[in-house]
């Protein structure tokens, strides 16, 4: 059975303008995205890109616009509220603890599911330790898909940059998502470990149906992989389909691919 | 005259030698290994014997997951049923391809229980390297790891078009494929299950018809020039030498061994496979290739094989950890090590032997004491660092050793040892006893085993673990397998005062001295080349003396090696040709040559292949310029011609000589270096022992 089969429409971005002071990081702003799709929003630096990650994800909350979740609008929510909804995402600068395990960093992935109270957690007795298990089961089952077992005990801080952004994929994974932003996933990448995330990040939606919606800075990637594409420059949406239809795009062209294209 | 060893034991071929001798050595496993058993009857007495006892164990999500014989008999006999309704039939081939994994061997075992054979292929091999095996063997179902290898396969398989069944065991990344004849291993498992409901006789009926004459594997050679040769093993021979070689180690069901080789590669299979059945210990497969290092030290394997440059590996890991290292545990691995590397060999020779001093001069009680600390505070936690701890017996093959890294293991306590044997020897031909393993020779001739030396000096072989031919190439079979069962290995060699083994070189690159004082004697070019490479500061070593009255030589430094010293000295040079040729460098080298003659005098054989003369090359030999193959083996005949002023030099007695040579930069561009090279003479000794 597969489940690679694009259906209604998950996440409802409608009207979205940001502004911090005077500074009008996102205009009016409106796209949506289908469940398990894998849509990418692109533009030149500055676009306004990982603010809009950040409104989605409840770190921002804009002044205008609504989002719709599974027909829940969440335009007021904390990131936690966010995530408790089914909302996962990386980072660009990798937010991992760099002295912790890598079984431990994604081990903080299934934090929402731990119910056991912090007493327990601290002696680790009873309902803590049986629940600790079946976590770990599925944590273990995280790093056998992302395939770095060699790393499972290894601080994350003394791995190579490549296998951090991994490992930051694998925490975000670790809340069973429906849907999951990942920021710059390749970026500072060689083409290996690019190759690498981009079949992990369809292994993803492939495998699990998870709805991704990604930033990327590699053309060639986001052409590849996605399904749909956003455009945005200096915080205004340029143009929105396939890929092929926004390589197509003349305002897409000349405010983002260049004129050589 | 050929001369005719035969084995240390008196045991010959019978036709129940095998069942006399086991009871005593190794237990009540190999009590009913007679020689007409086959692989999967030993898989099913082990499953009525022990059937709870683990026989595989696999490291999945992060904890090791054990399969019991019985659990294990049950798989086989679901696969095996699973194949024969797809139509596998008695004779024909099916091939396997992926790393150790549970139910790959569990496949080899369902296809030998239909009398069908297995061809393991290299996992890491291009899908082309596929097609002559697929063909030549006219293979019609495959059964591979995962999405990599299926790949592969239906990459090959417009070429191979015969090819109609491709199952999977890992279904990741698979699930939209929808090419015809690809189906999960599941599913074969799941239709043989059906079947085997039906007739639940059918599986047991088709092991009954199993012979031990009946062939059970194939393994393509890799073949440097022309297509690979398939070489055909019956359950015999791979049997009767797994046995023979459990029986010379004591193996027993309780050895634990980590599969983490390839397992196309007829060593793997006889260390994890034929050994596994005929003893019935555990076979552990690593969790991915990435973790074998961590699941080593995890399983603490009791038997183990690795090929030198692994050792190597493991020691550079050591020593680079100890440089990082606090400056009190650096001082005490510092002394350690002196002290195990002067009494260390001994005292585990003297172990292994059973507590009788094995050496001339027996270690004193104070050097006992300080090593029993030594083991206490270093060699113990190094060993178990190393993963190593538990090894009773470890193994390397391949190529030749360095002295220092082998007594390096053997001082920390480590029963490294080494053996003799070929794909088409079925491994095993010559082993080391425990307590009687050196550097440089491959052991003595185990059971069974007669070796024989032809006039040329090529090491020919008779073991009841010889193949049965290559695969639809007779003439190859006939190139090496005489009429009257001699093998002819290819290996110059010959056995030692002390009934060692002791290979020099192969057959073909072996030489003639011609003139002087040891006229007509051997020269092995590679074997002296060998023993300068061990040296740290030789990177590598050119040897001439075919045809020759005597023996010179080219070395090229190690510029890393040779650098660090030079600075440790305060010695400044301006780049690689300058250092090459300094005078103190010289020295340095010519010291090592010394070494080198000294250690070649002391076998009659070969001290006429003493270096009388060298000089140090003034760049380094290049893949680039074709004066090293791409595996950087020296291309002795292109490099002589190239150098021919250097090599007349040599032989015209000469002090110098001036060399303008043409090279490609890495860039592409194309140049001249010259040098005015020195070349210095060496002390050679008389063939006697006791120069050494």
């Amino acid at each position: 059975m597969s489940t690679r089969v694009i259906g209604e429409v998950i996440l409802d971005i409608k009207n979205i303008s940001l502004s911090f002071g005077g500074v009008k990081a996102l205009t009016d702003i409106s796209f949506n995205v289908r469940e398990h799709e894998i849509r990418a929003i692109i533009g030149p630096n500055g676009a306004g890109k990982s603010s809009m990650l950040n409104c989605i994800n409840g770190v921002y909350t804009p002044q205008q616009g609504s989002i719709t979740f599974r027909g829940r609008s969440f335009s007021h929510m904390n990131s936690r509220q966010v995530a408790e909804m089914g909302v996962a995402r990386t980072f660009q600068n990798l937010a991992l603890f760099k002295g912790m395990s890598v079984l431990d960093n994604i081990m903080t992935g299934r934090n929402l599911q731990m119910k056991a109270n912090l007493f327990q957690q601290a002696i680790r007795f009873g309902a803590a330790e049986r629940e600790e298990i079946a976590q770990r089961e599925f944590v273990e089952r995280i790093i056998d898909f992302l395939e770095i077992q060699a790393f499972r005990k290894t601080p994350v801080g003394r791995l190579p940059y490549g296998l951090q952004k991994r490992v930051d994929l694998g925490r975000a994974l670790a809340m069973e998502p429906t849907v999951l932003l990942l920021d710059e996933p390749m970026a500072g990448m060689n083409v290996e470990e690019k190759q690498d995330m981009c079949r992990f990040v369809l292994d993803v939606n492939d495998e699990f149906g998870t709805t991704i919606v990604l930033i990327e800075h590699d053309m060639g990637v986001v052409m590849d992989i996605s399904d749909r594409v956003v455009v945005l420059d200096y915080g205004k949406k340029i143009g929105d389909g396939t890929p092929g239809e926004v390589r197509a795009n003349p305002d897409v062209i000349s405010a983002y691919l260049g004129t050589s294209h | 005259m050929p001369k005719i060893v035969v084995a240390t034991t008196t045991w010959r071929q019978s036709s129940n030698y095998i069942a006399r001798l086991s009871a005593a050595a190794v237990g009540h496993a190999l009590e009913t290994t007679q020689v007409q058993t086959t692989f999967p009857r030993l898989l099913l007495e082990h499953a009525q014997k022990h059937g709870a006892a683990p026989a595989l164990r696999e490291k999945e999500y992060g904890i090791w997951q054990a399969l019991s014989w019985a659990d294990l008999a049950t798989l086989v006999r679901e696969l095996a049923c699973g194949l024969a309704g797809a139509g596998l039939q008695r004779g024909q081939h099916i091939v396997i391809v992926g790393d150790n994994r549970p139910r790959l061997h569990a496949t080899m075992l369902a296809a030998q229980s239909l009398g069908a054979v297995p061809i393991p292929l290299y996992q890491d091999a291009v899908a082309a390297e596929y097609v002559f095996p697929l063909n030549n063997a006219e293979v019609a179902m495959a059964v591979v790891e995962d999405q990599e290898q299926v790949d592969k396969m239906v990459e090959v398989r417009a070429q191979c078009p015969q090819l109609a069944h491709i199952w999977y065991d890992d279904p990741r990344g698979l699930r939209h494929y929808d090419t015809p004849g690809l189906a999960p291993l599941d599913a074969l498992v799941e239709s043989g299950r059906e079947r085997n409901a039906r007739q639940p006789k059918f599986f047991d009926e088709q092991v009954e018809r199993g012979h031990g004459g009946d062939v059970a594997a194939m393994f393509f050679t890799s073949g440097t020039t022309g297509n690979p040769k398939g070489v055909v093993h019956t359950h015999y021979s791979l049997i009767d030498r797994a046995a023979a070689g459990a029986r010379f180690d004591k193996l027993g069901e309780r050895e634990e061994v980590l599969a983490y080789l390839p397992p196309a590669w007829i060593g793997q299979n006889i260390f994890s496979y034929a050994q596994w059945l005929v003893c019935g210990y555990v076979v552990n497969c690593p969790e991915s290739a990435s973790t074998v290092t961590i699941d080593l030290k995890e399983i603490g394997p009791t038997y183990y094989f690795a090929p030198p440059r692994i050792f190597e590996g493991l020691l550079t890991t050591v020593m680079i950890r100890m440089e990082d290292a606090g400056a009190l545990k650096k001082w005490m691995f510092q002394r350690a090590m002196a002290l195990a590397r002067r009494v260390g060999p001994a005292l585990i020779d003297e172990r292994l032997a059973g507590g009788q001093p094995r050496h001339a001069k027996p270690v004193g009680a104070l050097d006992r004491l300080r090593y029993a600390v030594g083991n206490l505070l270093v060699y113990g936690p190094l060993r178990n660092s190393l993963g190593l701890s538990r090894v009773r017996v470890a193994y390397t093959a391949g190529e030749a050793i360095g002295p220092d890294l082998f007594r390096f293991y053997r001082a920390i306590g480590i029963n490294l040892k080494q053996l003799y044997g070929s794909t088409e020897t079925a491994v095993f031909v010559c082993l080391q006893p425990d307590h009687e393993a050196h550097a440089d020779t491959v052991g003595v001739p185990i059971e069974g085993v007669q070796i024989r030396l032809a006039d040329s000096g090529e090491i020919l072989v008779k073991t009841p673990g010889l193949l049965k031919e290559y695969y639809k190439n007779p003439a190859a079979t006939a190139e090496v397998l005489s009429a009257d069962g001699w093998y002819h290995t290819g290996d110059a060699g010959f056995l030692d005062a002390s009934g060692h083994l002791k290979i020099i070189d192969r057959a073909k690159d072996v030489g003639r001295l011609k003139g002087g004082a040891h006229d007509g004697a051997m020269f092995a070019p590679k074997y002296v080349e060998n023993k300068l490479k061990f040296f740290p500061f030789v990177k590598e070593a050119v040897a001439f003396g075919d045809q020759r009255e005597l023996a010179c030589a080219f070395v090229n430094i190690d510029m890393e090696a040779v650098g660090n010293w030079a600075e440790r000295r305060n010695l400044p040079y301006a780049g690689y040709a300058d250092l090459a040729g300094k005078a103190e460098v010289y020295e340095l080298i010519g010291e090592c040559v010394r070494k080198v003659n000294a250690d070649l005098a002391a076998d009659a054989l070969l001290a006429g292949s003493q270096i009388h003369r060298f000089l140090i090359l003034h760049k380094e030999l290049d893949a680039d310029d074709g004066e090293l193959t791409r595996t950087r083996k020296v291309k002795r005949g292109f490099i002589a011609e190239r150098y021919k002023p250097l090599v007349d030099a040599l032989y015209a007695g000469l002090a110098s000589q001036y060399i303008e040579t043409p090279v490609s930069f890495e860039d592409g561009r194309k140049g001249v270096v010259s040098a005015e090279l020195k070349i210095r003479d060496v002390e050679v000794f008389p063939a006697v022992k006791a120069a050494a």
